[in-house]
């Protein structure tokens, strides 16, 4: 019998998310001859989101359906992490290090008394060791690790690690395992919406971040519109969001988010050096700044100086163009 | 209630990183309490405003770590704990953290245990949620509201932008998000009160630990910087021209569009 690898999956609004496909990437990487057992937890039925983990390179998938998985808590998650983990004993774990991810992992390691290495943005095989790069100091330098025993327990930064091809022709059992969650301490009454687009900042392929020079929170309403057309989520340095524009939960930086996406715009941000930490891996950068002397030009790939409410407009219609 | 803040020393943000021999250059950086952990101490001294009780500040460090411990005291914090590893320790990770703090906890009556959402040199955000399963309390991580009636706790958490509302009970350890309060800076008398203030050391010996209870799980080999960045290309002519060229760049060149 191969060895298993878990992939802890997860389902938002009934899609499963790309980081969850970038995990399965990520467990072949860690063992090619694995066998990777996804498992999806949720409060409802899973048996299609099950199958389209198969699709993206899962060899079986087991789903547990309770109520008190509804929403998620560590505690209900971790119950049933568990007694999955009892059951398979998988020699390791890979999941997406999105807020579930970084809330439930650590909880999981310490009962298996296990290590973690999370935010992993590459793996690399050296010998016989699997060596898991993730950045320290927001992105000001990078970190090679090890795990000290034979026990494997990952958490993948989103976007870093590219999903497999889906292929509709992988065929998988998909299992419903009966597990009875008990009664949780921590329960979540509600919850409130504020992320309006529905695109998660540390997900999104392209974003449009606001700082100082957008200079109202009405100045945000062109950013928002561009980055409807590109399909991106808004972002915002901490000075657009110490001023008020904007929610903290946009924030981008040291303390704030931390993205990579494919595209980045900085518009009005003058590129502190905590803002920079937050954004300057992402792939490619624009700065838009009325200010030629900005930080930010010196790490953008392609800059224009000018007014920001004069710029934008115009680049939505230039990408309306070239989109249609 | 006893509250207690989980304290790490972090770079100062503005601090260059550069790398010697694989390792972090750290001779001569300037050290601040982890932003996030500063939202920790002074949620903590709110709630004891509050609910009356004691504020104990530690940290696991080195002895220059008695100055964000004291700044700590300053902004008002009742007490602080230094847990010494420096003679002990070559390599801890977070299991090694976790299990340090658990020890200290073991006799400890506790009601809140506050700490950062994330260190911002390291990022793993570990070290929280595995002292609460370790000590067997409940957990709530990214905390942006926390108001404590009795036993019962009610906390507003951030989810990737969205708010959870909570129910929970007492004792439970949170992690600190920002928006959680505007940490208040050090004054002049509670700066000359620290000074006076109560601050222990303690060795892993005095925990009865020994360094293979806390021997790490994980191991880190080598640090490098990220390739510097070519400087990149700032566009000229008539702006209308610029954003035709920008476009065509980002969709030629390099593919994003």
């Amino acid at each position: 019998m191969s060895d298993k690898l878990l992939v802890i999956g997860e389902v938002r609004e009934n899609d499963i998310r790309n980081v969850s496909f970038e995990a399965i990437a990520a467990a072949k990487q860690i063992d090619a001859d694995a066998e990777i057992v996804g498992v999806l937890l949720s409060g409802s039925d899973l048996t299609d989101a099950g199958e389209e983990l198969i699709t993206y390179g899962a060899d079986r998938v087991v789903t547990v359906t309770h109520d008190n998985l509804k929403s998620y808590t560590s505690e209900g998650y971790g119950q049933a992490i568990l007694e999955i983990i009892d059951e398979l004993s998988p020699k390791g774990i890979v999941m997406g290090h999105t807020s579930i991810g970084k809330d439930l992992t650590p909880k999981i390691a310490s009962r298996l008394s296990a290590g973690l290495i999370s935010d992993v943005v590459d793996i690399e095989k050296d010998g016989a060791d699997t060596v898991y790069i993730r950045p320290i100091y927001s992105g000001k330098a990078f970190e090679k690790k090890i795990f000290e025993d034979d026990f494997t327990f990952v958490t993948i930064r989103p976007n870093n690690i590219p999903a497999l091809a889906k292929d509709e022709s992988r065929s998988g059992e998909v299992t419903g395992k009966d597990i009875d969650i008990k009664d949780l301490r921590t329960i979540v009454k509600d919850v409130v919406r504020k992320s309006a687009d529905g695109i998660d900042l540390s997900e999104a392929n392209v974003i449009v971040a606001g700082g100082r020079g957008v200079k109202s929170a009405d100045g945000f309403k062109p950013l928002y519109e561009l980055a409807e057309v590109l399909g991106g989520a808004v972002g915002a340095s901490r000075g657009a969001c110490d001023a008020d524009y904007c929610d903290y939960a946009l924030q981008i930086g040291q303390t704030g988010k931390v993205v990579t996406p494919d595209l980045y715009i900085a518009v009005g941000i003058s590129g502190a050096i905590q803002h920079l930490a937050g954004m300057s891996n992402s792939k490619v950068i624009v700065a838009i700044n009325k200010d030629a002397e900005s930080n930010i030009f010196n790490i953008a790939d392609y800059g224009i100086v000018g007014d920001l409410f004069e710029v934008i407009p115009l680049l939505i219609e230039e990408i309306k163009k070239v989109k249609a | 209630m006893n509250i207690y803040v989980l304290l790490k020393k972090t770079f100062d943000t503005e601090e260059k990183i550069t790398v010697q021999d694989g390792r972090i250059e750290d001779d001569g950086a300037e050290f601040i309490i982890n932003p996030y952990d500063e939202y920790a101490v002074e949620e903590a001294i709110v709630q004891r405003d509050k609910h009356g009780g004691e504020v104990t500040v530690v940290t696991i460090g080195d002895e220059d770590s008695e100055k964000q411990l004291r700044t700590a005291l300053a902004m008002g914090a009742d007490k602080a704990v230094l847990i010494n590893t420096e003679e002990d320790l070559e390599d801890g990770d977070q299991f090694t953290t976790a299990k340090i703090l658990e020890a200290f906890f073991e006799d400890r009556e506790v009601d809140l245990i506050l700490a950062g959402n994330v260190a911002i040199d390291e990022a793993s955000g570990q070290v929280g949620p595995r002292l609460a399963e370790l000590l067997g309390i409940s957990c709530v991580t990214t905390i942006t509201s926390l108001s404590v009636d009795g036993d019962a706790v009610a906390i507003e958490k951030d989810v990737e932008g969205d708010v959870e509302i909570i129910e929970t009970s007492l004792p439970v350890l949170v992690t600190c998000q920002q928006g959680l309060n505007d940490p208040r800076y050090p004054s002049l008398p509670g700066i000359m009160k620290a000074k006076k203030k109560p601050l222990e050391e303690l060795e892993i010996d005095d925990l009865d630990l020994d360094e293979d209870d806390v021997e790490a799980k994980t191991k880190t080999i080598d640090i490098f910087l990220p390739p510097e960045k070519e400087a990149g290309k700032v566009l000229e002519g008539e702006i209308e021209d610029q954003v035709k060229e920008l476009v065509s760049l980002l969709k030629n060149d390099k593919k994003v569009l």
